[in-house]
């Protein structure tokens, strides 16, 4: 069960959804975001600058006149003023883009090839390779950058496009070790091994399935690595190691610094220039992430935006309020009731209800399965009645009564209601346990949140209940950490935490699904003698009906967000009066050893 | 129908992973099987047991220690990987999870076109129609993306990829146990509905008793890397000769809670009464022999 709304809906072989617009190209995602539009637009710009540097300053970048002397912006025939030397800063400017284009794409290129392709080599084939690679990039990046391109200038002379080349060198292990990682995981999916079987050569299968995995990252990371080489070119250029009969915005910076005392305005706009690039790469790098990793965010609205939305499903409903008389339970035996909740998700278009209007009561010792299949809105119910609903769920409607109280109109009562007086148990043990403290120190923990208790005497009834859900030697796993016991075993220390609290009811969301049959049997029987013992009523919520049948008094039958079928356990199985009942009876008695 | 043809036999096999301080850990320990052309024979066991390693084996994604594993005569484990490209057209394989085995940047097209552009076959295109016709996916599919489909339509792209070099022998890895249990019924039959029509074997992999009754001509039990007991589907599901069978057996729920409480009540004593340890041997029962 998935509670990502975008895959609620019924399964219906032969009528896919309807299709949805999908993949643009990245620049066509990118111009769609604002902050994206503008940073391209300004890159294009001082890209066409650069080319076109001969039409637009025809004179070249060092044309002196004399009258022009450290002049002040808006001078005659130099809006910028002119440098020391009498050169237009303007057209110097104009020139040295094109130094600056080429410092970047030098800088990109050498490392991006040498940095993704030995990332997806080494990760895609570890073994010694990957040992030699990992190494020289332990090298390199202990390597003193600045230090080293200023040692090469000894070797080279000024050449600015080797000493871009070393750098695109140096910054290769970033995205080394950036390829690497994510290839590390990439080769382990399952759609690899599926292309492996298929008979797709290495090549292809790097080109096709593992190439598409590092694009993304590997983009983004090219907009911060590019806003580095303006900055190392313009402190090469400035630290005089550049080609001084050439221009770049670094050499322009570095001949108005030593005239700064009679020309201020100069640097003004080098440092501008050089600022505004960098700025500019580095705010889309974000708008690239922002654009190739929104699916990694889900989309939180505001207060006010969930306020209008449940207002308007609440208009579209036009349903009296419920009663109060009916906000009490049917009779005063029932723990826990669920009335008329509606949980929807918000969508581009408004709200799209997954839960329309559900009614559900237990009793005091009752087991109520509630079953149905993927997107039927059962985990929804479960999730509602403890308030861990995802973030980004709207409750329409609806009242969450605990002995007569509505935990959904205050969050304070829920608060004191969860853990305390409704239990939860998960569907998956392990992911559920925290790898980083002992058993015992999150049992005792959990215990000591809902009952003050000194920790002596949380520890003492901790070891009795672990005994007491079969854990053979307590004392021994209450100092184990959650990855030296199985899977059967975390789901038993996990029961034994949702009832150590003494709780009324216990929410059980699938509990056995990711268990074994035989340890599935064994968890099943715990949770009999647990719930007779203490006359714990339980939401067994499963996918399963012989899970059902085997623990339930009651069961709800959902589907599409509706509970189509509610009887005692022997008259469902008996006799369902649903289609859809019978139908999941006849798929699931399909595949079961009814006669053995 | 099973023919006596042998397709794939596996002798002896041993599979060993690197453990901790040097160790190795034995997964799989002295299996033997065979798989005859147009069967279907399922390896069932509880996690731990080894049936997805020796699948993956047999695809040549986990190593083979020691022991054999052939196609039609011929050893195929631990050959060069150009030998094992060209067994593509010959083994194939559907896994469990259909949302990471599908690539989700490639269209339904352009992945079932994969198989076939790498083995050189020709009109790959015109092909597609036919395959997705063939798992009960509307033609429209093709242009589509994974991520619009549900599990069980997924599930069908993953299955027409497996078909699409008519292999003779498909590896099913819990093709059905992500799947919703109306959705698993459908695609059970159309598993069959394939292997009357095409004459492919299959190798089913799963930890569900009864999903392999249904499927089955045989069953192979697995229990911490060995075969505890293999024979004909319906004896081994519901006759179990060996204890850890039995036990599997009568821990699957049944969807009648009057035969669930009876079974319940008969695991309970056979717990009570049986071997500690699951893995001891043969069942004593009357009337077997």
């Amino acid at each position: 069960m998935t509670i990502n709304p975008e895959t609620v809906g019924p399964e219906a072989v032969g009528s896919a959804p309807a299709v949805q617009p999908v993949k643009r190209s990245v620049i066509g995602q990118l111009l769609r975001n604002p902050q994206g539009a503008a940073c391209l637009a300004y890159l294009a710009l001082v890209v066409l600058i650069a080319v076109s540097a001969p039409w637009l300053a025809p004179a070249g970048p060092n044309v002196t006149d004399l009258a022009a002397t450290n002049a002040p912006p808006l001078t005659a025939g130099h809006p910028l003023g002119g440098d020391s030397a009498g050169r237009d800063i303007l057209d110097r400017l104009i020139w040295g883009s094109r130094q600056t284009v080429v410092a970047v794409l030098v800088v990109v290129v050498v490392s991006v090839l040498l940095g993704v392709i030995a990332g997806l080599v080494a990760g895609f084939y570890r073994g010694r390779f990957e040992l030699v690679a990992s190494f020289v990039t332990d090298v390199i990046m202990s390597l003193p950058g600045i230090v080293l391109l200023i040692a090469l200038y000894a070797l080279t002379g000024p050449n600015i496009p080797a000493a871009m080349a070393v750098f695109g060198v140096l910054i290769a292990p970033t995205y080394y070790r950036l390829v690497r990682s994510i290839v590390l995981g990439v080769r382990n999916e399952l759609y690899v091994d599926a292309a492996r079987v298929v008979g797709l050569s290495d090549l292809r299968i790097v080109g096709r399935h593992v190439l598409w995995a590092v694009r993304a990252p590997v983009i983004i990371q090219s907009s911060f690595v590019m806003a580095a080489a303006i900055g190392i070119e313009a402190g090469v250029s400035f630290l005089g190691l550049g080609d001084p009969a050439g221009a770049s915005w670094g050499i322009v910076l570095q001949t108005s610094f030593n005239a700064i005392y009679n020309n201020a305005w100069a640097v003004l706009w080098p440092a501008l220039v050089i600022s505004l690039t960098i700025l500019t790469l580095v705010l889309l790098g974000n708008a690239l992430s922002d654009v190739l990793q929104s699916s990694a965010r889900s989309k939180l609205l505001s207060p006010r935006r969930r306020h209008a939305l449940v207002a308007a499903a609440d208009r579209a409903k036009k349903t009296a309020p419920v009663a109060d008389s009916a906000l009490v339970g049917s009779s005063d035996d029932v723990v826990l009731s669920v009335r008329d909740l509606r949980i929807g998700y918000p969508t581009a278009g408004g709200v799209d209800e997954v839960v329309h209007g559900v009614d559900l009561d237990v009793r005091r010792g009752e087991i109520h399965g509630l079953v149905g299949e993927s997107g039927s809105g059962k985990s929804q119910i479960a999730f509602s009645t403890l308030g861990i609903l995802p973030r980004e769920a709207l409750i329409l409607g609806g009242h969450v009564l605990l002995d007569g109280e509505d935990l959904l109109a205050d969050s304070r009562l829920m608060l004191a209601a969860r853990g305390r007086r409704i239990g939860y148990i998960p569907q998956e043990p392990m992911s559920n346990l925290d790898p980083s403290f002992t058993i015992g120190a999150q049992l005792v923990y959990g215990l000591r949140a809902t009952r003050p208790m000194s920790k002596g005497e949380a520890r003492r009834r901790l070891v009795e209940l672990l005994a007491r859900v079969g854990i053979t030697e307590p004392e021994r796993v209450m100092r184990l950490y959650p990855h030296q016991i199985s899977g059967g075993m975390a789901q038993r220390v996990l029961i034994c935490g949702a009832v150590a609290s003494d709780p009324d009811i216990i929410v059980a969301d699938e509990p056995t699904t990711a268990l074994d049959v035989t340890v599935q049997a064994e968890v099943l029987e715990l949770l009999r003698e647990l719930s007779r013992e203490r006359g714990l009523a339980m939401i067994l919520v499963t996918h399963n009906l012989g899970v059902v049948a085997d623990l339930c008094d009651t069961v709800s039958v959902m589907k599409d967000g509706r509970i189509v079928e509610r009887a005692d356990v022997e008259a469902i199985f008996e006799s369902p009066r649903q289609a859809y009942t019978q139908q999941l009876l006849s798929s699931s008695r399909r595949v079961e050893l009814m006669e053995i | 129908m099973p023919t006596t043809e042998r397709l794939l036999e596996v002798h002896d096999l041993v599979v060993r992973f690197p453990g901790r301080r040097g160790g190795s850990i034995t997964v799989i320990d002295g299996v033997s099987f065979d798989l005859a052309a147009g069967e279907t024979l399922s390896l069932v066991g509880e996690s731990g047991s080894g049936k997805t390693t020796i699948g993956r084996a047999i695809l040549g994604l986990a190593p083979v220690t020691d022991g054999s594993i052939s196609f039609r005569g011929e050893t195929i484990s631990n050959v060069p990987r150009s030998r094992r490209r060209k067994l593509a057209s010959d083994i194939q394989v559907v896994f469990q999870d259909p949302y990471s085995s599908l690539n989700p940047s490639m269209t339904v097209e352009s992945i079932l076109v994969e198989p076939l552009a790498a083995a050189g076959v020709e009109g790959g295109r015109a092909r597609v129609r036919h395959l997705l016709d063939a798992v009960g996916l509307p033609a429209g599919a093709g242009q589509r993306y994974p991520r619009e489909f549900s599990g069980g339509q997924r599930q069908r792209v993953a299955i027409a990829r497996a078909l699409a070099l008519e292999p003779a022998v498909i590896v099913c890895d819990e093709p059905t146990s992500a799947l919703d249990v109306t959705t698993q019924a459908t695609v059970l039959s159309l598993f069959k509905d394939l292997q009357a029509a095409t004459g492919v074997a299959y190798l089913f992999i799963s930890h569900d008793l009864g999903v392999v009754n249904e499927i089955s001509d045989r069953i192979a039990v697995l229990y911490q890397g060995r075969i505890a007991e293999i024979g004909e589907a319906h004896q081994v599901a519901t006759r179990p000769r060996h204890e850890y069978t039995h036990r599997l057996q009568m821990a699957a729920p049944v969807a009648d809670p009057r035969k669930q409480r009876e079974r319940r009540e008969q695991r309970l004593a056979l717990l009570a009464t049986g071997p500690h340890d699951p893995g001891i041997g043969p069942l004593a029962r009357k009337g077997d022999t």
